[in-house]
């Protein structure tokens, strides 16, 4: 765990006039588990979105691996390894479920393509009952599962979720993020999550981030976190859990 | 019953044509949600490239048929390649510069482009029409009725069989690609979600770039079978048919290719069958009421999809 895989400096996002990003510090090591756990409108996914260039950072620098990649065109980004399940899940809506995760293997070496997606199918069993179905009629949990899915057919080096568990039932969170913990255990998945179900996220992850209105407040290791009263008091006690 | 089959003939001749002008501007919508109105003009720049491509080559009605064949093949090549060049190079200049700006201004830059490409054509080439003996002129009978009143005969010329059997290839190699490769999915995925496609590593622009081109080579298609069949074009055929072909992409649903090809056969049929059995004068009045009526019952157009989805 020691080289660094995504390091962002100073980054500042604006969307018009108003700063939505105020200045982030972050680090995301290979073959980690990080979380960024925050409440609604705290900046979490514009952070994700920045990392690959949309909306662009005003100021500050993002790296990856060796490559800069703070001014290089989101297609090029993905193209070095980064895929992302974004909010909202963006699933294409009049595509089938197979050409949406074969627009996830856009940037991948075709040979890959069978073996990954049986691994997908085996991963999400109803995907493949739903394969031929557009992507627009699945329920939300399908759609969410789709998103991961679609960006796992990227075989990237680090993957971005945004609220993998939001919409889905318990018992599918607790699977889907078990599917998280075996890429990273198993294949040694960087995995960078955001999530306002802070008890999962911070079970889950080797290290987490707070972020409030723009800001990084605290960090730590999972646990750590986990036992901070201030993390209880403003994200666990009387929601999650 | 012999002069309705010549004129379904006709009228499928120059739906075909419609029909191939129309696919470009519903491509073009259809990724980035605007009406080209320099398409027309790309489809008379084809006409034009392939008149002086002809000349060029020195081809006559004297040469054999599969030598004519073989030379229109060439010519085809030439006028795709280049009016594809003009598109991509419109695109380029005058559309990519405004996107992510307010939705009027790449509309009010394609008015603009349609002019320059009508005037460039003007001064470069001249204000006349410019007919042209035609070069392919056999064809076949398919019915021979003696009557009192003489011969009556229905017959399909090479020309408009050539139009209709390359259109039927092309829909059908185009329908193809759309649906079957990873260019066609790109091309999909761009007009369902163009961020999402970039997060996904699709090139955006390159792929709404290689949109222009191939809505060019089809209008480029279009405008040397007008050429052949009609045997005189000038700087300003674009814009009657542009206006047309988007009719046609409209009445069919835009951003839906058989609906594209569909309209293109409408408006080709009401065209040709009003002149044929009611007034020449009023051709182009019906063929746009009949889109009228369309709209008014099928907002969406003929083939076009209802936005019902879930979110």
């Amino acid at each position: 765990m020691a080289s660094p895989l995504l390091t962002i400096r100073g980054v500042e996002t604006f969307y018009g006039k108003i700063q939505a990003l105020k200045g982030i510090d972050l680090d995301v090591n290979e073959g980690e588990i990080v979380t960024l756990i925050g409440s609604n409108g705290a900046g979490k996914s514009t952070l994700m979105m920045t990392i690959c260039g949309t909306p662009r950072c005003r100021t500050g620098s993002i790296r990856f691996g060796e490559a800069d990649i703070t001014q290089t065109p989101t297609h090029e980004i993905i193209r070095l390894g980064i895929a992302q399940s974004p909010e909202g899940r963006r699933i294409f809506p009049r595509m089938s479920v197979l050409e949406n995760l074969q627009m996830g293997a856009a940037v991948t070496d075709p040979k890959y393509f069978d073996e990954d997606l049986a691994r997908a199918f085996k991963t999400f069993p109803i995907l493949e009952k739903r394969q031929s179905q557009r992507g627009g009629t699945l329920s939300g949990g399908e759609q969410q599962m789709l998103a991961i899915a679609r960006a796992l057919m990227a075989r990237p080096r680090l993957l971005l979720l945004d609220e993998p568990s939001l919409g889905l039932a318990p018992l599918i969170v607790k699977q889907i993020f078990e599917v998280i913990r075996e890429l990273n255990a198993k294949q040694g998945l960087t995995v960078f999550l955001v999530e306002q179900n802070a008890f999962h996220a911070l079970k889950l992850a080797h290290r987490a981030y707070v972020m409030v209105n723009g800001r990084i407040t605290m960090s730590g290791t999972g646990s750590q976190l986990l036992a901070s009263p201030e993390i209880r008091a403003a994200y666990l006690e009387g929601g999650a859990h | 019953m012999e002069y309705f089959l010549e004129q379904l003939i006709n009228g499928i001749t120059l739906g075909s044509i419609y029909g191939l002008i129309a696919i470009g501007y519903t491509m073009v919508y259809g990724i980035i949600g605007m009406i080209n109105f320099a398409h027309g003009d790309i489809f008379m720049i084809g006409a034009m490239i392939s008149l002086i491509a002809i000349l060029a080559l020195g081809l006559t009605a004297s040469a054999s048929f599969a030598l004519l064949l073989l030379a229109l093949i060439l010519v085809l090549a030439i006028a795709m390649i280049l009016a594809s060049a003009f598109n991509w190079t419109v695109e380029r200049v005058a559309y990519r510069p405004l996107r992510g700006s307010f939705r009027l201004a790449p509309l009010i830059s394609a008015i603009g482009m349609s002019i320059v490409l009508q005037e460039f054509a003007r001064i470069a080439q001249g204000g006349r029409p410019k007919p042209m003996q035609p070069l392919l002129s056999g064809g076949f009978e398919l019915m021979h009725r003696t009557t009192e009143a003489g011969d009556f005969i229905v017959r399909i010329s090479t020309i408009q069989i050539i139009v209709i059997v390359t259109t039927l290839a092309l829909m059908a190699l185009f329908t193809a690609l759309i649906t079957r490769t990873s260019l066609g999915r790109a091309q999909r995925s761009c007009e369902q979600d163009m961020k999402m496609a970039s997060l996904l590593g699709i090139d955006v622009n390159k792929t709404i770039s290689i949109t222009f081109v191939m809505g060019a080579s089809l209008a480029a298609v279009a405008g040397l079978m007008f050429f052949l069949r009609y045997g005189v074009i000038d700087f300003y055929i674009g814009f009657v048919a542009g206006v047309k072909a988007f009719t046609a992409a409209v009445l069919g649903g835009i951003g839906s290719i058989p609906g594209a090809m569909l309209g293109g056969l409408v408006i080709g049929l009401i065209e040709v069958f009003w002149s044929a059995y009611f007034s020449v004068e009023y051709k182009d009045v019906a063929a746009f009421a009949m889109l009228a009526v369309v709209l008014i019952f099928l907002p969406q157009g003929l083939l076009g999809k209802p936005e019902v989805e879930k979110v």
